[in-house]
């Protein structure tokens, strides 16, 4: 963005579209371990995820626009998370949350997946286990960051031949 | 004592059906004949003794021994605070009384043996897998079940 002496300011579309929709993430949160108790206090008042425009908790995958994977994932569940994550309307983020959610964690058995990049595209990976609060919301900033950078993508725009 | 006690019983009731009786730390272990599981059980369940409690139904596998399933229960009496462990062993592909009519939890703990020993038991009403899905192949805590397999359900992304 650029100010200008007359009063008025240019930008472009494409960076605009980013800013606002960086901040105003709807998040789905996919909870389904112990680091739910991580994500519960950065979602509430002591760390307030609202502070960065990703206050809203949406429990449809249809109303959101970020998933958070947030604990194990088995193969069980594998086909479930496919489907939570086809449901979400473009665009759509995903972080995975948690050593089990990134990497299948301490869990290198039969039941669980090693990391949900196997099963969908992930665009934040956050390890720890659990991560604290704080690497959350630097994991949320780093994805603020990537969608301000991105190449926007638009309904109008797609139409074009 | 009267930790020796519900041991000397079942001795002098069932015999040879008892083949080891001992109290490892305190705890009194008895091993039995796998056909004698569901008189021994009941017998255990009612009073005087009362063992209401089945603490938990597992299976070990040992694959060196020419019987390789070893089935382990925990009871407990709520009344006389004591508790008792009963173990049997089983050969591959043998099936096992079900104790889901003396336990009601019996049911989902079968359930587990099943599903990860493959584990047969006989009179079970609803001898279904419980954790892994209905198409998973072998049985997982299985010493022969290969450390590194794994079956996911959707092909991974490339």
């Amino acid at each position: 963005m650029t100010s200008m002496p007359g009063h008025f300011v240019t930008t472009r579309f494409n960076h605009i579209l980013g800013w606002a929709r960086k901040f105003s993430l709807f998040h789905y949160p996919y909870v389904t371990a112990c680091c739910g108790m991580e994500y519960m206090s950065t979602a509430c008042a002591h760390f307030d995820i609202d502070r960065f425009g990703a206050g809203m908790t949406r429990f449809s995958p249809r109303q959101s626009d970020l998933l958070l994977v947030v604990g194990t994932v088995t193969q069980k569940l594998a086909p479930v998370l496919k489907t939570v994550y086809d449901q979400m309307t473009e665009p759509k983020w995903v972080i995975a949350f948690g050593a089990c959610a990134v990497s299948g964690g301490i869990y290198d058995n039969y039941a669980v997946v090693q990391g949900i990049d196997q099963i969908i595209p992930v665009d934040v990976f956050i390890p720890g286990c659990p991560p604290r609060p704080e690497m959350v919301l630097d994991g949320l900033l780093k994805l603020q960051e990537k969608i301000q950078k991105q190449e926007q993508d638009w309904r109008w725009k797609k139409r074009k031949p | 004592m009267e930790e020796k006690k519900t041991l000397g019983e079942l001795r002098k009731r069932f015999g040879g059906n008892i083949l080891e009786a001992s109290a490892p730390f305190g705890d009194e272990t008895a091993v039995i004949r796998k056909d004698a599981l569901l008189q021994i059980a009941e017998f255990l369940r009612n009073p005087p003794f009362a063992f209401t409690m089945l603490l938990d139904l597992t299976c070990v596998d040992y694959p060196g021994r020419p019987d390789r399933f070893e089935m382990v229960y925990h009871l407990f009496s709520l009344a006389r605070s004591e508790r008792i462990r009963v173990k049997l062993a089983l050969p591959e592909g043998a099936a096992v009384a079900s104790l889901t009519g003396l336990w009601k939890n019996a049911d989902w703990l079968e359930r587990e043996a099943f599903d990860m020993f493959g584990v047969r038991f006989e009179g079970h009403p609803d001898l279904r897998r419980l954790f892994m899905d209905e198409g998973f192949d072998g049985h997982p805590l299985r010493k022969d079940y290969p450390l590194r397999k794994r079956q996911p359900r959707i092909p991974p992304r490339t």
